[in-house]
């Protein structure tokens, strides 16, 4: 029997996977994807509880996390390039212009 | 039983697939299994009775974000990066924090379990509230219809930041 706590499990184990992704990588596109497991991780248990309380409310909510991932996915990639054009390079600790 | 096989199936795809995504040195191999955790995640749905948003994951994730990203990663040159060093000098400090983030997880998932016993729910009658798509769309252009607009405003905002963003500059902005 498959009960809401194994889905909060999987959701927190991929939260803390996509976690770590974001503090020990260097590379930008890494750090993207890390925030796209995190996502991924919040819409397992707005699911999870969505089905548990059968209610549709849940899945709305996981549709506007997705939406908002597309639009950040968008918007980040593009300053990926913008700044890769501007210092050739996708590690994130050379680009410290704002560093103080 | 079924329900099992396919929970751990999906879910031990997912969490492999998520750990090879921030280990690997190649960012491409990194993009691949993204998609495997990305199809995972949409069975785990499918698991959940969630068909639309499945498929939404399917298409809108795989077919449009994760396309993003590789195609971004074949316009910016990949062969350097694979050589430089992966991890930050910080890693360390990274790991305890994200133990910490572990423990406090597990901590509220120990003291909420109580909670998660919730009442049972008499699932309404299929034939009454309809598919699951129909449901979720009622809902969005019902109750959520203000969100629902809202998300579309942030669409186009994304779109011409995206835009603006990694447009060639004239001669005359400079």
């Amino acid at each position: 029997m498959v009960t809401t706590f194994h889905y909060l499990l999987l959701g927190a184990a991929l939260f803390t996977i996509g976690v770590i992704g974001v503090l020990t990588r260097r590379n930008i596109m890494i750090i993207l994807m890390s925030i796209e497991l995190m996502m991924n991780a919040v819409n397992i248990n707005l699911i999870a509880f969505s089905n548990r309380l059968q209610q549709v409310t849940g899945q709305v909510f996981a549709i506007f996390v997705i939406t908002v991932a597309a639009a950040e996915a968008a918007v980040g990639l593009g300053i990926v390039i913008a700044m890769f054009k501007n210092k050739e390079t996708m590690n994130i600790n050379e680009i410290d212009l704002m560093k103080w | 039983m079924l329900e099992l096989i396919l929970f751990y199936t999906f879910g031990a795809i997912a969490v492999i697939s998520g750990i090879l995504v921030i280990t690997r040195h190649n960012v491409v191999h990194s993009a691949a299994f993204l998609g495997a955790t990305l199809f995972a995640v949409a069975g785990i749905f499918l698991t959940l009775h969630a068909e639309f948003v499945a498929g939404v994951q399917v298409i809108v994730y795989v077919g449009g974000i994760l396309v993003l990203f590789v195609f971004v990663i074949m316009l910016i040159a990949v062969e350097r990066s694979v050589h430089e060093r992966q991890y930050n000098k910080q890693w360390t400090i990274a790991l305890i924090t994200s133990a910490i983030l572990i423990v406090e997880i597990a901590y509220g998932l120990y003291r909420g379990r109580d909670s998660l016993v919730l009442p049972a729910v008499v699932p309404p009658a299929a034939a009454a509230a309809g598919g699951n798509s129909e449901q979720v769309g009622t809902a969005l252009y019902t109750s959520y219809l203000l969100p629902f607009e809202i998300a579309s405003i942030l669409l186009l905002v994304a779109i011409v930041g995206a835009v603006v963003l990694s447009k060639k500059r004239t001669p005359a902005e400079e």
